[in-house]
């Protein structure tokens, strides 16, 4: 071995993130001391960012099962069935730690991450969503953060050719020293040509294809197990710099050779490279892998086997390929001027070997590596909550409902996100039917008659007063949005934002949270497909909002029944779907308006969300609905004035909401199940008879028209000209970043 | 009319345009691998959009030295017809069959957006269906797209009439407001002195279909086509 390396102590093992008790787990598993590069493996695959140390117990909770699943948790990414021979693959992953430190990269590599987890399977990547989470865009730091996130998905999606079809931005103080970016990647592929991460078979050669391997990115997943403080500057070099043009020749090499049939199984090189793909592959099969580190191609002089295992240099796949046919793969990556270098080959000893030309560095149980201690470490209710449930929104001064709802349509969280959206590709592939602004995103599949529509929601402020239910409400939305397009929620998948998980508050919104989303997902029939958990969002001990970001995919039958947000013709009459409940507690109204986050949310009855977006998709699938929007954030005041903003030409309405205790939750208050819908006059009866069967509660508030949006909520009023709304939406966000 | 769909390493509206002219237009088209010089079979040579060899040197820069651009010299003097947008109207202009150069947007932001083009010139073979001063709209999605030459060079192109699209408000005004890039003159789309070369910024396979917002883009098709009659509507097969 080689002579310069550190001396293995429990000091070394503690510097790079592991605990005593891991350490003597480590010696226990190996039987002796590891070498250095042995504890390298062992300190990447057992990071909380690899091993989910602190939240696998939780996990096993979420339903991962369904009819329609042809893949859950544990590969690369999920799919689902959508009939014609297709499947849907996708996945959604956090990259929030790198784009803190380095905000364009983190973010470029963040969408490289994800799309290359979705053609590993085997799939053609077809939409990028993106949910990001920023402090005050006022602020110039925050800004600094916005314009560098936003550019560095701009930069690695366009270049890269996958349209960016949706997502959402939202701004909340919290998020000031940690903003979160999820992005969520969804693929086509034939149903029955899905590929996954096995090394299977003993013999058979691995190669090594992609990009070349530097120093960019080592311990990248320990980074993102750790919380942030004053020198994370200093982190920089643990950022990996993303080449998009190399990611989209790895993509058409790797869907080419999937076509020879000489590949037997294939992953991509993610957090901790190298090290978690020789490990985890030969994991899942049962068997072993023996590598020579040398042929490893590299990009920088000296690599030690360590620094070559643990690299994060991005567009890298370790594939595994039939005997015998070795010159087919390499002949693909030929052709696409891409590095496929046969590094090993199967083995059957449940070992990974690693060599340095020919001499051993590292002999370790693959099982060992992937199968990462697991905590059940405590939680607790916060002590924080009880005061903020107690808080009465109604002891609040009730301000003019007219400016309340300008100033609304202005704030950053609901204002136009056009400053980001336009420097997104949006089109490639022709297949965007709704383009991001809408409720849910819809692209056709060519060939059928099919469509999907995609959805991501996450509501931090809601899990924050009430994580299980808050958690239930943003998947209740997501699916939800894609209801309003007419599609079928057929999926789940899910992004955890959290703080340390080492504070027991911390994980108890976790629990809490992972709890309602199973609640949700068992109650509207989804499974999850898989997901991602980022722990550890906290600077200087203030941790982000608890942030569930719920990714939705559903199918539509026939792509020529959709329906988008915006009212599309004065003289239609207007409809609210669902329960009249609602609550100012974590509203955005309660924060725009009054600057508090407190109260208590509105209840939420599963059965009823089911039963309301069944209905809307019954509406929608009638040709009945000729606008369908979901209330959120700003409630139904905010829903109606989007309708009136969002289309080719604005359009007022004239309405009047159910009334509740005071006139500001009548209009701004927030309750989950509730659609506005819009219906031509023609067709009124048959919407009614709809209704009358879909058992669900709901009324006519009104008609589309007019130059003025006017609700009416008992003797008050909101009257506004809706060009004033749409100035203040319009420019809400975008006055910030001009 | 056969159709050759250009694919450089990087290149990614070659399967759109490969789905328009096949699905939609029902032509017999192939994909040209950028290696290839040999196009005696085609009768048009489409150039995509994308990031060819990842643009990191000047966009299209080295697609525009490639041996598929060197072959087109000889197919254009022969008489093909090469369209080339976005990335490919880069490369016309790197690879010297077209006058000018593109430039990073003035807004040093990409910007995909829906753009409106008012027609200068009908008297390409892929404008010639259309009306002097129609609007049509396409969407563009670029990062250097602001079109510039020099003094001389524009001059010469008007004398010969081959600034073919400038953008434009819906109604057809040639005004700041609507230049989304910062182009010299509104220049969106500009033919060679001959006609049968073609580059634009916009992307015509996405305004081919009316589920994907408008049919513009098939106008350029159905003039080269011959298939449209003199006011712009599309004649019956």
């Amino acid at each position: 071995m080689a002579g310069a390396e550190p001396k293995v102590t429990l000091d070394l093992a503690r510097g790079l993130g592991l605990t005593a008790e891991e350490y003597d787990r480590i010696i226990e598993r190996l039987g002796r001391e590891p070498s250095y590069t042995e504890l390298g493996l062992f300190s990447a695959l057992w990071s909380e960012h690899c091993a989910y140390k602190h939240s696998r117990v939780f996990l096993k909770r979420l339903p991962t099962s369904a009819p329609h699943l042809l893949q859950g948790p544990g590969e690369n990414a999920g799919a689902v069935d959508i009939g014609d021979g297709w499947a849907i693959v996708f996945k959604i992953e956090s990259h929030n730690h790198p784009s803190f430190i380095e905000p364009f990269q983190g973010a470029a590599t963040g969408v490289g991450g994800i799309l290359r987890d979705i053609f590993t399977m085997g799939a053609r990547p077809i939409a990028i969503l993106d949910s990001l989470r920023f402090g005050d865009p006022a602020d110039s730091r925050t800004r600094r953060l916005i314009e560098g996130v936003v550019s560095g998905i701009s930069w690695y999606g366009n270049c890269f050719g996958c349209p960016t079809v949706g997502g959402e931005i939202a701004f909340a103080p919290e998020y000031a020293g940690n903003p979160l970016v999820n992005v969520m990647c969804v693929g086509l592929v034939r149903a029955d040509q899905i590929f996954r991460a096995r090394a299977e078979g003993v013999g058979n050669p691995v190669f090594y294809v992609g990009n070349k391997t530097g120093r960019d990115g080592i311990h990248g997943a320990t980074m993102a197990s750790a919380t942030f403080d004053e020198e994370s500057e200093a982190k920089r070099p643990t950022v990996q710099v993303g080449d998009p043009f190399t990611e989209k020749l790895l993509l058409e090499a790797c869907l080419e050779v999937m076509q020879t049939g000489a590949v037997i199984g294939i992953q991509d090189m993610g957090a901790a490279g190298l090290a978690c793909c020789t490990s985890e592959m030969p994991a899942r099969s049962g068997t072993g892998m023996d590598i020579e580190i040398s042929c490893v191609p590299q990009r920088e002089t000296r690599m030690t086997p360590y620094e070559i295992l643990l690299s994060e240099s991005q567009e890298r796949m370790l594939l595994v390929a039939e005997r015998g046919r070795e010159d087919e793969v390499r002949r693909v990556f030929a052709k696409w001027d891409l590095d496929a270098v046969e590094i090993g080959r199967v083995t059957k000893d449940g070992a990974l070997t690693v060599r340095q030309h020919g001499e051993v560095v590292a002999v370790v149980p693959v099982d060992a590596l992937a199968d990462g201690p697991r905590y059940e470490k405590p939680i607790s209710r916060p002590s924080w909550l009880a005061d903020l449930e107690a808080f009465d929104p109604l002891t609040l001064p009730e301000p003019d409902p007219t400016d309340a709802l300008v100033r609304l349509c202005a704030s950053p969280t609901i204002a136009s996100k056009d400053w980001a959206f336009r420097q997104y590709d949006q089109q490639v592939g022709v297949n965007t039917l709704v383009l991001p602004g809408s409720d849910a995103a819809v692209l056709r599949i060519k060939g059928t008659r099919k469509a999907i529509a995609v959805s991501t929601d996450g509501n931090g402020r809601q899990v924050f007063l009430d994580p299980r239910r808050g958690a239930a409400m943003a998947v209740c939305e997501a699916a939800r949005n894609v209801s309003c397009s007419g599609a079928r929620p057929l999926g789940v998948t899910d992004c955890m934002n959290f703080g340390s998980p080492e504070r027991p508050e911390i994980l108890w919104q976790f629990a809490e949270a992972i709890e309602g989303i199973a609640q949700a997902c068992r109650a509207l029939d989804v499974p999850v497909v898989g997901g991602n958990v980022s722990f550890y969002n906290e600077t200087l001990g203030h941790a982000v909002l608890p942030t569930p970001v719920i990714g939705v995919v559903g199918v539509v039958d026939d792509a020529g029944r959709l329906a988008t947000q915006s009212f599309k013709a004065p003289g239609q009459r207007i409809a609210l779907l669902g329960p009249e409940a609602v609550s100012l507690g974590g509203s955005e109204y309660l924060w725009a308006v009054h600057g508090r986050l407190a109260g208590r949310l509105a209840p939420l009855d599963l059965e009823m969300e089911r039963r309301v977006q069944s209905a809307v998709r019954a509406a929608v699938g009638a040709g009945l609905a000729t606008a369908a929007h979901d209330c959120a954030e700003g409630g139904v005041a905010v829903t109606l004035a989007e309708g009136a903003v969002t289309g080719a030409a604005p359009i007022g309405c004239d309405v009047t909401v159910p009334a509740a205790t005071r006139a500001d939750v009548a209009f701004f208050g927030e309750g989950p199940s509730r659609v506005v819908v819009t219906v031509e006059p023609m067709r009124v009866r048959e919407f009614e008879a709809l209704m009358a069967e879909s058992a669900i509660p709901w009324r006519w508030i009104g008609v589309t028209g007019g130059e003025r949006v006017v609700i009416r909520s008992g003797s008050c009023v909101i009257d506004v000209a809706v060009d004033r709304l749409a100035h203040a939406w319009r420019s809400g966000f975008e006055r910030h970043m001009a | 009319m056969r159709f050759g769909v250009v694919v450089f390493p990087g290149t990614w509206s070659d399967c759109d345009f490969h789905y328009v002219i096949s699905e939609v237009l029902h032509q017999p088209v192939k994909y040209v691998w950028h290696r290839d010089r040999n196009l005696a079979d085609l009768d048009c040579v489409v150039l995509p959009g994308g990031f060819s060899y990842g643009d990191y040197l000047r966009a299209g820069a080295v697609a525009g030295k490639s041996p598929v651009v060197e072959a087109l010299g000889e197919f254009v003097a022969r008489g093909g017809f090469v369209l080339g947008s976005c990335n490919g109207f880069q490369i016309l202009c790197e690879g010297g069959l077209l006058p000018g150069v593109l430039m990073r947007n003035e807004c040093l932001q990409y910007r995909c957006q829906t753009t409106h083009l008012v027609v200068d010139n009908v008297d390409t073979p892929f404008t010639r269906g259309l009306r002097p001063g129609q609007v049509l709209t396409m969407p563009i999605s670029h990062g250097e797209g602001k079109y510039y030459a020099e003094p001389d060079t524009l001059r010469a192109l008007k004398a010969r009439r081959q600034i073919v699209f400038r953008y434009a408000t819906g109604d057809g005004q040639v005004v700041r407001a609507a230049n989304p890039n910062g182009s010299l003159e509104n220049i969106a789309g500009v033919a060679s002195e001959t006609g049968n070369v073609l580059g634009l910024m916009p992307h015509p396979e996405r305004a081919s279909e009316t589920v994907m917002g408008g049919t513009d883009g098939l106008l350029l098709f159905h003039s080269l086509l011959g298939t449209l009659v003199e006011d712009g509507t599309f004649l019956k097969r």
